[in-house]
């Protein structure tokens, strides 16, 4: 268990280097326990946020307004969400939690879900195939690296518009899906693939479909689950995207409509259905990454590299 | 590279490449290509006619008192932000390598905010601290301090950077616990039997070899801080009070959106474009070395 990220990064000399005991030389008993309070310190400080928004979001309104607030949570826990999620937020048009729940959920499959089938695609035309400008082609798609949406906003938006696709969940998703981290991962990965299991392949009569069904896919499956993990959190945690091309309330993503609600100059805000929705939006990825950490870790490291 | 075994088709290729080819072309190529387009146009007050104006709009950019407000904030926000995440994450990395029992634990509840967006981070924070209902603003009022990060420029700052470090910990955490444990332990084993004790063994051997990490989370963070940030401005302060936390991002979407200067607008995404491709370019210098080093 310890080691998963040592495995992960495929550094061997983490695992030799450990003793079978795991205890180190020079390491005395109180610098461990000191280690462990610093640990269960630094923890606290990185939940905290969260836990306190989530008792936030167990109390009433008038709780919430006079601080400070109490430190368990309150009794309003299922008030307040069947409220949020069914019954729709007055200061976002009444959409309810349920319907930016949705659409944040079809973002964030249809971007990540789009990226891998994509990428997946053209590393293995640039790997297993030899064309006219093929490597002007994976230059094309690697440049991208460097416009990022910030850069390009304004003329962005404009192509948003001219092809109407403003308030629809293609705009949402298209622009996101070229991905050039994912095709160099999988580029780099088809290379390590030896040209026997390609050469068999042919020699069975195989073509390049077959090869990719039979043969690519199954060997990605590691490689797919680590960047979908990454991708799934890339997706549901967009702003700047989902904020330019949604002006309708029940388009909006959790993100976005959450940013909506709140208003500190206005005396109207619904803090209490504020904050349970801040935990509904925090929930979901964060339940993929504690699944699914294995893949997480795996397709962290492996992005980057 | 090797000559490999390939397939003879000679239109397949170009099939699979395409839908990436067409996204990149529509939604990157195009509007990049526009924003160096328009750089050098100036549009009427009216929106009708534009002309050519040459390098002005960048030098009208550059010699804007708000312009270079902004790169300060951007500045200090970058390194306050990258320092705080990191410095947390390596304390906390390090600790967590001279652990025996909970490591996996321990790693789990570290890791989990990154799922968190940005925008949210910033939220969270806001909830403990604005003065309305945060129960930390209270506390501290209650002290007789004068915080209001909603009035206050350098609190407002100080926020803003908690969040966006928070938030940042958790990966900064990861990528440390990776770099420890490529550090071979027979070399700290070799110091502590030599005498060394564990503040001069962190300082002499494991922070110099945990350098290309550091360097690695450095241009991280700081890509981080630039770019995914602007989430945490947008819903926590809109760039105030004053511009006090208009960073780089922030003021070309205002300006674009907010303020409809496109020329000034297109001008400060080129500006950007430039940082971007310098930030990548040192990225992957440095992960070149990175393989030499491995």
């Amino acid at each position: 268990m310890a080691d998963h990220a040592a495995a992960a990064t495929g550094s061997t000399a983490a695992v030799l280097g450990r003793r079978e005991d795991g205890a180190m030389v020079g390491i005395n008993r109180r610098s461990r326990y000191i280690a462990h309070a610093i640990l269960i310190l630094g923890i606290l400080v990185v939940a905290f946020p969260i836990f306190y928004t989530f008792v936030a979001s167990t109390q009433s309104l008038q709780t919430i307004l006079r601080p400070p607030l109490p430190l368990l949570p309150g009794d309003r826990f299922w008030d307040n969400y069947t409220t949020a999620i069914f019954g729709g937020i007055g200061r976002i048009g009444g959409v309810g939690v349920d319907t930016l729940l949705f659409n944040t959920t079809v973002v964030a499959l249809g971007i990540a879900i789009g990226k891998i089938v994509i990428s997946i695609l053209s590393a293995f035309a640039i790997v297993f195939f030899r064309f006219p400008f093929r490597m002007f082609f994976f230059w094309a798609i690697f440049i991208t690296l460097m416009l990022p949406v910030e850069v390009r906003i304004m003329p962005t938006y404009k192509v948003m518009v001219d092809l109407g696709l403003i308030d629809t969940y293609t705009g949402l998703t298209l622009p996101l899906m070229a991905s050039a981290t994912a095709t160099l991962l999988f580029r780099q990965f088809f290379l390590t693939i030896p040209g026997e299991l390609v050469e068999a392949a042919r020699v069975d009569g195989a073509g390049p479909w077959r090869f990719f069904k039979d043969i690519l896919l199954p060997l990605s499956r590691t490689n797919i689950a680590a960047l979908f993990v990454i991708m799934f959190i890339y997706g549901w945690t967009q702003y700047l995207w989902p904020l330019l091309v949604t002006n309708r309330n029940d388009m909006n993503t959790i993100v976005i409509a959450l940013r909506k609600m709140v208003s500190f100059a206005d005396a109207d805000t619904e803090w209490h259905l504020v904050m349970v929705t801040c935990m509904l939006a925090i929930a979901p990825p964060v339940l993929v990454v504690l699944l699914m950490q294995r893949w997480f870790v795996r397709g962290l490291v492996e992005t980057e590299k | 590279m090797s000559p490999r075994v390939v397939f003879p088709n000679r239109m397949l290729p170009y099939l699979l490449l395409a839908p990436q080819l067409a996204i990149t072309l529509v939604f990157f190529y195009w509007p990049a290509s526009q924003a160096l387009y328009q750089s050098v146009l100036r549009e009427d007050p009216f929106g009708l006619a534009s002309r050519y104006v040459g390098l002005d709009n960048f030098r009208r950019v550059l010699a804007d008192p708000n312009y270079i407000n902004s790169i300060e904030v951007t500045a200090i926000f970058s390194v306050a932000t990258a320092a705080l995440a990191m410095s947390t994450a390596l304390l906390l990395a390090v600790m967590a390598d001279k652990v025996i029992r909970g490591r996996g634990i321990y790693r789990t509840l570290m890791i989990w905010p990154y799922a968190v967006a940005p925008a949210i981070a910033g939220m969270l924070w806001l909830f403990m601290f604005n003065p309305t209902m945060g129960t930390f603003a209270y506390m501290l009022r209650a002290t007789g301090y004068n915080w209001d990060p909603l009035l206050n420029g350098p609190q407002a700052m100080t926020l803003v950077i908690a969040a966006a470090a928070w938030k940042q910990i958790s990966y900064n955490f990861l990528f440390f616990v990776a770099g420890l444990q490529a550090i071979p332990k027979t070399l700290i084993e070799a110091a502590a039997i030599d005498g060394a004790g564990e503040t001069k063994r962190f300082w002499t051997i494991v922070f110099p070899l945990l350098a290309p990490t550091t360097f690695f989370l450095l241009v991280v963070n700081t890509v981080y801080a630039f770019f995914d940030t602007f989430g945490i401005i947008h819903a926590v302060t809109g760039g105030g009070p004053g511009k006090s936390t208009e960073t780089l991002v922030y003021k070309v979407y205002n300006d674009g959106f907010v303020n409809l200067l496109f020329g000034s607008s297109a001008a400060q995404s080129v500006i950007l474009m430039v940082i971007v491709i310098a930030m990548t370019a040192v990225q992957f210098r440095y992960v070149e070395k990175k393989v030499h080093y491995g």
